[in-house]
């Protein structure tokens, strides 16, 4: 007879001394591991809880203006350093690594209306409420030397807002016209205006370097060329733009905060219809910043919370809020797309992780591959209504919750009273517009 | 192919350089390009499910997202298949020469023939005593616990014959079984439920289980499962300690019991030769199927869950396929086997007074004939178990415990993250947490373990509803084609119809296959309903029938 039995040798399935790694002998074979699906959902369960658990997004408060906070800026090279302007007229450089300032400037009276650092990182630019663009050096003088501004340009009129170009020593700023400006100049080398009386911010192209996009007064978001004399088209919605902010990874996106709590992202291609529209603030939204990535933005509103959004979903992924944080003014996104700054007008930054329950440093690749293997999770099983209740769970201070509820009886009653009119009316007399296309007035060559 | 071929020149001429401007290179080859190929038997054993087939009119995001799971999920599959080859282990057989059976092979000639160590996997405990003994190995293999009816409980370490405790509960003992680790263990004594350590100290008597007859435990749910002698089926949850349920069954005294270790579902056997299948979430029974015309004496289910054994008073020997709930085959025993097991690669054995059968190939639609191996022992068999990863079927008799060799019985490779018979403390306390951590809830025990991976459709459908009367509109629903005005006259009256025309059949396709499928099902019906009147009932009083 030929027989042979099983018969296992230890060596082969022990260690040899205690130095040594223990051995693990895999086999994948699905009937040794039953309840894969089950098990799986326990796992990503537990994962949306811990995640929910380690979600502590507040990391530091920067303080030391003493007036709330206008404008942010980032350095253009270095990820440690940003600049923020007050309300005061004081601008002061920041070391968030060690949380300190590192010097205070009073660069003008009366509001900094913004400022944009030079590509190069040498200097940076600041406008202000005094009609001055002012040029100052990164560098802190020497000990005893006076701050003074590297440059001084005065203008007619009060200048809103100003943007840098990307490569060239050109700089934009937005007051009564767009003005495009020449750094060795000291007057504007071409003026945009368009009927309208003043323009509340203006965002160069981060990619296509010629293209210029500026919100307007009269609701509207107007597109430039440089290249062009004249204006090239404007979209006009039913209420005012307070900020743009272009995707730094698609060129042809923009997204702009608008007055009516929404924010809207356009396809310049396309500027009848927006690309989404994104919900969720319930009062004004005042900022927005795109992540270095351009898969998500920030926003900053007047109801003291700061939401980010995904780029093409209509709902916020993530809030954050605090008792401390009043109206918030501005908002950036860090350039390791690890962290968000938010300045409000209780005179504070506030640093938040733009993951709230990423844990910061240097991981062991075993707790990357953990953290990987949970987001997957996750994101397998984000359907299923356990796990989507846990996972989409924030807390929201009391008024806002109650405001939230309000809009949203709002909404349903309007709705409600134009489906009962379309009911009611001839076929065909009222027409269905979805929500995209009901926020556009009209878009002007 | 051709990125290989421009590979190789490269390496070729930096070497030509190097070396010898004279050389020439050549063009090398390679005699089996692209990848090694997988055989179809090997991938399907990895399969999990159909492929996903594109829904008609998806979305374009949809259409991607499907394509690259599946791209993933093949190419897991292809992983998984090839890792199959570095398996270090082989199952073990069996074969007689030309002339001989092997259920004439002894198994004092089995222990001879192999090696030491095998062949101490042979070996009888004379416990004559303390009566018929019910035995349980524990999930990784390596211990043992027997119970014998007079009250004798011992754990030993079956391989090296280390006794880890033994005592005397002084009580009638019914049925014994490891809990999650080789730490805790239950014993169903005469009146109530005794959970005790692996040193034989009592640490908990639940009272509120009690004239337990027989126990399964449900590894993954951390459940212990009771059949009473009052007709209760009892769960209880090992790691919190809490009685998860309590059902009624009311079919009287449970002894037979069986576990369905694919989906976690207690099969129980009862004395008018049905057999009831029961989860924790339902006060009736899931199925209730008939499968003896005697009482059922004993049940086994093989691990995929496809196969259920089936033994009765009738003397037959029954195989039915459980996920479609039809008899396959049915031999015929001299004598109803009053114990059964299946091993994990599939051999059943059977229990019939003082002999053990084994028989091989008996899950599959081929009757089988005669027993692979077979066995006599001295006493009458009380208790029967495979041991797992290992070739050795366990015995319990009225004489004590018999560990017997049979050969390709054992699965020869375990998966270390799941069981692992060589385990160290540290090891066992880590996968002790994970175990408890990805512990499934009672809720999800059912006969499809899979269900949370399928699309609810009905709730789907019934939230669609919903959508739409809210809405006032369906947002799924395809916008009729409008076709674009054009410019310098091709947009006339005719010509837009024209355009029209082309588009329109894609929407009456679909209106037609649902028409079409509607009215095939509705001549169906009909033609079944006219069999019926045709076959019916035929009687002798048909005739006077208008």
């Amino acid at each position: 007879m030929k027989v042979k039995v099983l018969c296992r040798n230890p060596d082969d399935y022990v260690r040899e001394t205690t130095r040594d790694i223990q051995r693990v002998p895999r086999n994948y074979d699905p009937t040794l591991h039953p309840f894969e699906v089950p098990r799986e959902y326990t796992r990503a369960l537990n994962a949306t809880k811990l995640e929910r658990v380690f979600a502590k997004p507040f990391v530091a408060s920067l303080d030391g203006h003493r007036d709330g906070i206008s404008c942010i800026t980032k350095h253009a090279k270095s990820l440690s350093t940003i600049i923020s302007g007050a309300c005061d007229g004081e601008v002061k450089v920041w070391n968030l690594p060690r949380q300190e300032c590192l010097r205070t400037v009073q660069a003008h009276e009366g509001f900094v209306r913004g400022i944009c650092s030079r590509f190069c990182g040498t200097s940076f630019f600041t406008v202000g409420d005094d009609k001055t663009i002012k040029q100052w050096n990164w560098e802190a003088p020497g000990y005893g030397v006076r701050e003074e501004p590297i440059n001084t340009i005065l203008g007619k009129a009060v200048f809103t807002g100003i943007d840098h170009h990307q490569r060239e020593g050109t700089f934009v700023t937005c007051g009564q016209t767009v003005d495009i400006w020449d750094e060795q100049r000291s007057s504007p080398i071409r003026s945009f205006s368009w009927g309208v009386d003043s323009f509340s911010c203006v965002r160069y192209n981060p990619v296509e370097t010629e293209l210029l996009a500026s919100c307007a007064s009269d609701r509207s978001v107007v597109l430039y060329d440089t290249r062009e004399s004249a204006p090239l088209r404007k979209v006009i919605m039913q209420l005012r733009s307070n900020t743009l902010c272009w995707n730094p990874m698609e060129a042809y996106y923009f997204t702009c905060a608008n007055e009516d709590y929404n924010l809207y992202t356009y396809d310049i291609r396309h500027l009848d219809v927006p690309v989404t529209v994104h919900m969720d603030h319930v009062s004004a939204v005042l900022d927005v910043d795109y992540s270095p990535t351009g898969r998500e933005f920030v926003s900053a509103s007047f109801d003291k919370t700061i939401r980010i959004f995904p780029k093409d979903k209509g709902h916020s992924r993530e809030v954050y809020h605090t008792k401390r944080m009043q109206h918030v003014i501005c908002v950036r996104w860090s350039a390791d797309n690890k962290y968000v700054l938010s300045g409000s007008d209780e005179m504070n930054i506030r640093l938040w992780k733009a993951n709230a329950s990423e844990k910061l440093g240097l991981l062991s690749a075993r707790e990357k591959a953990a953290t990987h293997y949970n987001k997957k999770l996750i994101e397998k099983f984000q359907h299923h209504p356990q796990v989507r209740r846990i996972a989409r769970h924030r807390h929201l201070p009391g008024d806002i919750l109650k405001q939230k509820r309000e809009l949203r009886e709002m909404r349903e009653a309007r709705r409600r009273k134009e489906q009962n009119v379309r009911k009611h009316s001839k076929p065909g007399s009222v027409p269905l517009l979805t929500e995209k296309e009901k926020h556009v007035v009209a878009v002007v060559e | 192919m051709l990125v290989f071929g421009f590979w190789t020149t490269k390496i070729c001429n930096t070497r030509s350089t190097q070396q010898n401007r004279n050389v020439l290179f050549c063009l090398k080859k390679d005699p089996f390009p692209g990848e090694a190929p997988i055989p179809q038997k090997q991938l399907q054993k990895f399969q999990r499910g159909k492929k996903c087939k594109v829904p008609a009119g998806a979305r374009e995001r949809l259409k991607e997202a499907i394509a690259i799971s599946e791209a993933m999920s093949e190419h897991a599959q292809k992983q998984a298949a090839r890792y199959d080859l570095l398996l270090p282990e082989d199952a073990g057989f069996l074969e007689g020469d030309e002339d001989e059976d092997t259920n004439t092979i002894s198994q004092a000639d089995i222990a001879d023939a192999v090696d030491i160590t095998s062949g101490s996997k042979y070996f009888n405990l004379h416990l004559s005593q303390f009566g018929p003994y019910r035995l349980d190995y524990s999930r990784t293999g390596r211990n043992l616990l027997v119970g014998g009816k007079k009250g004798h409980v011992a754990c030993i370490d079956w391989q090296t014959k280390d006794l880890k405790c033994e005592m005397n509960v002084m009580e009638t003992v019914n049925d014994v079984k490891w809990l999650h680790t080789e730490a805790m263990f239950a014993v169903a004594q005469k009146r109530w439920l005794y959970i005790y350590d692996s040193k034989g100290v009592e640490l908990h008597c639940v009272k509120k289980f009690n004239d337990v007859l027989r126990m399964q435990f449900l590894p993954y749910h951390f459940l212990l499962a009771t059949a009473s002698a009052t007709g209760f089926l009892q769960y209880l949850d090992v790691s919190i300690g809490k009685e998860v349920a309590a059902i009624c069954t009311k079919m009287g005294r449970l002894d037979v019991m069986a576990q369905n270790p694919h989906n976690a579902v207690i099969h129980l056997g009862h004395p008018n030769g049905t057999v009831s299948l029961w989860s924790p979430n339902q006060k009736e029974s899931l199925v209730k199927m008939l499968c003896h015309r005697g009482a059922v004496r004993s049940l086994a289910v093989d691990k995929t869950g496809t196969y259920m054994v089936t033994s009765g008073l009738d003397r037959k020997l029954k195989v039915y396929d459980i996920r479609a709930f039809k008899p396959l085959h049915s031999c015929f025993l001299p004598a109803g086997a009053s114990c059964l097991s299946l091993s994990q690669r599939g051999l059943l054995s059977a229990a019939t007074g003082e002999i053990v059968q084994v028989y091989q190939n008996v899950l599959g639609s081929n009757p089988v004939s005669k027993p692979y191996m077979a066995h006599r022992l001295r006493g009458q068999i009380w208790g029967l178990a495979y041991c797992p990863f290992e070739d050795v079927l366990g015995i319990g008799h009225g004489e004590g415990f018999t560990s017997m060799i049979v050969p390709g019985a054992g699965e020869p490779n375990f998966d270390a993250l799941d069981t692992n018979p060589y385990r160290s403390h540290k090891q066992r306390q880590e996968w002790e947490v994970k175990a408890l951590l990805e512990k499934v809830q009672p809720e999800l025990i059912g006969l499809d373990p899979g269900q949370l991976s399928k699309v609810d459709q009905a709730s789907f459908e019934q939230r669609h509803k919903e959508q739409i009367e809210a809405l006032g509109f369906d947002p799924l629903a395809k916008d009729k084609f409008k076709p674009k005005t054009k410019k310098k006259g091709r947009s006339s009256a005719g010509a837009i119809e024209k355009r029209k025309r082309k588009v329109a059949h894609e929407d009456q396709r679909d209106e037609i296959r649902q028409s079409v499928q509607e009215r095939t099902e509705r001549e169906k019906e009909l033609k079944e309903k006219s069999n019926e009147k045709k076959l019916g009932n035929k009687s002798t009083l048909d005739r006077f029938r208008k």
